[in-house]
């Protein structure tokens, strides 16, 4: 008897929790502003898997923008080549492209030369929050589509607008060196699909 | 694209629907004017090369594109 009286109130419970719920937020905003502002503001529920799942829409995303051995550069080695849109001359557009970028989440966009691996510069770019909050980002993935899709639709404005510096004040150039011999590695064992050009990057 | 969250969909629909398309517009009008980018992924058909096309105007986005990614303008890190 008391057990089923028991299970009796938890479902009254939980059947006026939607009811009460409206109430007595209610009156602890009225507490809130009866108490003035000098309180501390409450804290904004935070979800755990809010990033993680962010993540995975971005990746999808990335995946969807991105041809296949883009996507799987990024998969394997965690950045994307994106090759450098200007020629020496006007006849050398359509050839090997002369200079690449290194596009890594979160981190400058690197400018190399393809054919002696050097490296050129560092570009640091960010994509901020534009309604003025501070401390979020963008999920990695989508950081590096929108570098991608900044690169590939108009360079020089992305160019412009980051700040360029010597590689190495913030990456380090010898892990750069090693992404570059991991990228030539990863590409010795693709099937061989042409030279890195502008056309088919 | 939204920092902290990602990808949100912020408007569907048929653009040659006069309704959707009205609806659209205002969409895209007002991402710009927060201050966003916006970007349109194509695919050359012949070489199947993917970039991505930045439109400045509603009108300048080709025809057929299925989606408008916007994301935050860049500025220097």
């Amino acid at each position: 008897m008391i057990l089923a009286l028991l299970v009796l109130a938890l479902v009254g419970l939980a059947l006026a929790g939607p009811l009460l719920a409206p109430v007595i937020s209610r009156k602890r905003a009225e507490r809130a502003a009866k108490r003035g502002s000098g309180d501390l503001p409450e804290l904004a529920f935070y979800d755990p898997g809010r990033e993680r799942r962010a993540e995975l829409r971005a990746r999808e995303l990335l995946r969807s923008c991105v041809n296949d051995e883009e996507w799987g550069m990024y998969r394997d080695l965690g950045f994307i080549r994106v090759a450098g849109r200007h020629a020496r001359r006007d006849a050398d557009r359509g050839q090997a492209a002369v200079y690449a970028y290194l596009v890594y989440p979160h981190k400058p966009i690197v400018a190399y030369l393809p054919g002696t691996g050097r490296l050129l510069s560092e570009y640091c770019v960010e994509f901020p929050d534009m309604s003025g909050a501070t401390g979020s980002r963008l999920p990695a993935s989508d950081d590096v589509l929108a570098k991608w899709m900044a690169l590939t639709s108009d360079e020089d404005r992305v160019i412009s607008r980051a700040n360029m510096h010597l590689v190495g004040r913030q990456l380090d150039p010898a892990r750069v060196r090693r992404d570059l011999w991991r990228l030539a590695e990863w590409e010795r064992r693709r099937p061989r699909r042409g030279e890195l050009s502008s056309g088919t990057q | 694209m939204k920092p902290g969250h990602g990808e949100v969909l912020l408007a569907e629909g048929d653009p040659l629907m006069r309704e959707d398309e009205e609806r659209l517009v205002e969409e895209f009008r007002r991402q710009l004017d927060e201050g966003m980018w916006a970007a349109v992924p194509t695919t050359e058909p012949g070489s199947g090369r993917r970039e991505a096309q930045m439109v400045k105007q509603y009108g300048e986005i080709p025809p057929g594109a299925e989606r408008v990614i916007f994301f935050p303008r860049a500025s220097g890190g």
